[in-house]
């Protein structure tokens, strides 16, 4: 099936693939590529929304100095997607809005 | 258009001194250095702070107090003129202790105060935890904190913002400003000063020495002896938050745009503008005893700068008297004592002489006597 995004993988990651969730949903990836690129390939490619008027924003720059990939991963908020390569049954949470302190 | 004063030095306590003879119709050239130079006023804290203020010297807690009073008309005046908001809040300020005895030292740190001050009922109280728990809803304090003192009169501010604004207060009022101008030598010609920058020289009738670290050459000159040596401080901050800490404490701040600043060391080993991992591990340990959810945040900066400290740590203002017309004032707490500088410091200095309250501040308290 094909999916809504304009990205999509060339290849089938046959043995290195892995299954990481983001916001909870289990989605494919191949061990080694960065979150942002799984995030690129997803129907809803953006990576968090900003603080103040809430828009999506996408993974840009691909070389950790733009932050716009900015998602929680393995419970640390924060981290750049574009810098994080994936493990099998990773948690990538994407940011809403504003950063709230958590207890 | 040639000055009828020149002060030298577009830090905080310069820029406010210029501002303050700007608006009082003085003709003020403000003459700044530039980045190669030890900006203090670029790494302040931002805290507009009176608790605990003033120990062995009355006088300076009085001076803070008058500056703290003022501060509120001195933000209305200068946003309304140049339109740039300072994010000043006056709703008071903490210092958290951590553990049972830092409780009550600084309850009798302050109650030694209060007694030092002999007047006025007092503007601080203890809190316990319960009473701070609730004055800070959204904050989960750590187990070790016993309390915070809660100064009524404190308050913070951005101090970026209060130099733009400031400079930008000079232009308005017909001063001029230069920056990357470094003065090498000053010159008494008669009742004059004549300043050497490079292969130009200025003249003017009266000069105000507020260069920071950069003063003790500079006031040689005109006969003032003025013993500094630079404090470092370190300070750490985080991304931004959603509002959670209502109230700046002494070392931990929230900033009008969500950042937490989180503060300070002070160490004294030279022109050393360098950061430590050393402190960042000691302030962020610090932090984290006060709110353990910090933890999870990401730091985003770590800045050192120079404080301009004397041996008492108190500031100095004087008028030489040698050569009178020049003037020198330095201290480490340029952003609570803004409005007292644009008011009354300016307002002396444009008279030509500084007031009766403010000779507890003059270099001579530092004069070693001749025969021990």
């Amino acid at each position: 099936m094909k999916d809504a995004s304009m990205f999509h993988k060339l290849h089938d990651p046959g043995l290195s693939a892995v299954t990481v969730y983001i916001d909870g949903q289990a989605v494919a990836a191949e061990a080694g590529e960065s979150v942002a690129a799984v995030l690129l390939r997803q129907p809803a490619g953006w990576s968090r929304t900003t603080p103040i008027s809430e828009s999506p924003r996408a993974p840009y720059c691909m070389m950790g100095v733009c932050f716009e990939c900015l998602v929680e991963i393995d419970g640390k908020g924060s981290v750049q997607g574009c810098l994080t390569p994936v493990r099998e049954g990773m948690s990538i949470i994407r940011h809403m809005g504003v950063r709230r302190l958590s207890a | 258009m040639q000055p009828d004063i020149v002060v030298i030095g577009g830090g905080t306590v310069g820029s406010a001194i210029a501002y303050g003879l700007a608006r009082r119709r003085q003709k003020v050239l403000l003459l700044d250095g530039d980045d190669g130079d030890f900006r203090a006023a670029r790494a302040n804290f931002g805290l507009v702070w009176l608790q605990g203020k003033g120990v062995g010297m009355p006088a300076y807690q009085a001076l803070t107090r008058q500056s703290i009073s003022l501060w509120g008309s001195f933000r209305d005046e200068i946003e309304r003129e140049t339109g740039t908001r300072l994010h000043y809040e006056q709703n008071g300020g903490l210092s958290f202790c951590l553990g049972e005895e830092a409780f009550e030292k600084r309850s009798m740190d302050l109650l030694r105060l209060h007694n030092q001050r002999g007047e006025g009922e007092p503007d601080w109280e203890m809190l316990d935890r319960q009473a701070l728990q609730r004055l800070l809803p959204k904050v989960e304090l750590g187990p070790d904190v016993a309390g915070a003192s809660f100064g009524r009169r404190d308050g913070h501010a951005n101090p970026l913002r209060l130099l733009s604004a400031l400079h930008a207060g000079i232009l308005r009022h017909g001063g001029r400003i230069r920056h990357r101008a470094h003065v090498e030598h000053i010159e008494p010609v008669g009742s004059d000063f004549r300043l050497f920058l490079g292969r130009e020289t200025l003249v003017a009738p009266r000069i105000v020495i507020a260069a920071g670290l950069g003063s003790p050459e500079l006031a040689r000159q005109i006969g003032l002896e003025v013993p500094l040596r630079p404090a470092r401080g370190q300070v750490l901050v985080t991304e931004r938050l959603a509002p959670f800490l209502p109230l700046p404490a002494s070392g931990l701040r929230q900033t009008g745009e969500g950042t937490v600043m989180i503060g300070a060391t002070k160490d004294y080993i030279g022109f050393d503008t360098s950061t430590t991992a050393e402190a960042a591990a000691r302030l962020s340990h610090k932090t984290v005893r006060l709110v353990p959810s910090l933890a999870h945040v990401r730091l985003v900066r770590h800045w050192a700068g120079l404080r301009i400290m004397t041996p008492d740590s108190y500031p100095i203002y004087s008028q030489s008297e040698s050569h009178p017309g020049a003037f020198v004032t330095l201290c480490h707490s340029a952003v609570t004592l803004a409005a007292l500088h644009v008011e009354t410091l300016a307002e002396a200095i444009a008279a030509g002489s500084l007031p009766e309250s403010l000779s507890p501040f003059h270099e001579r308290r530092f004069d070693v006597p001749q025969a021990a």
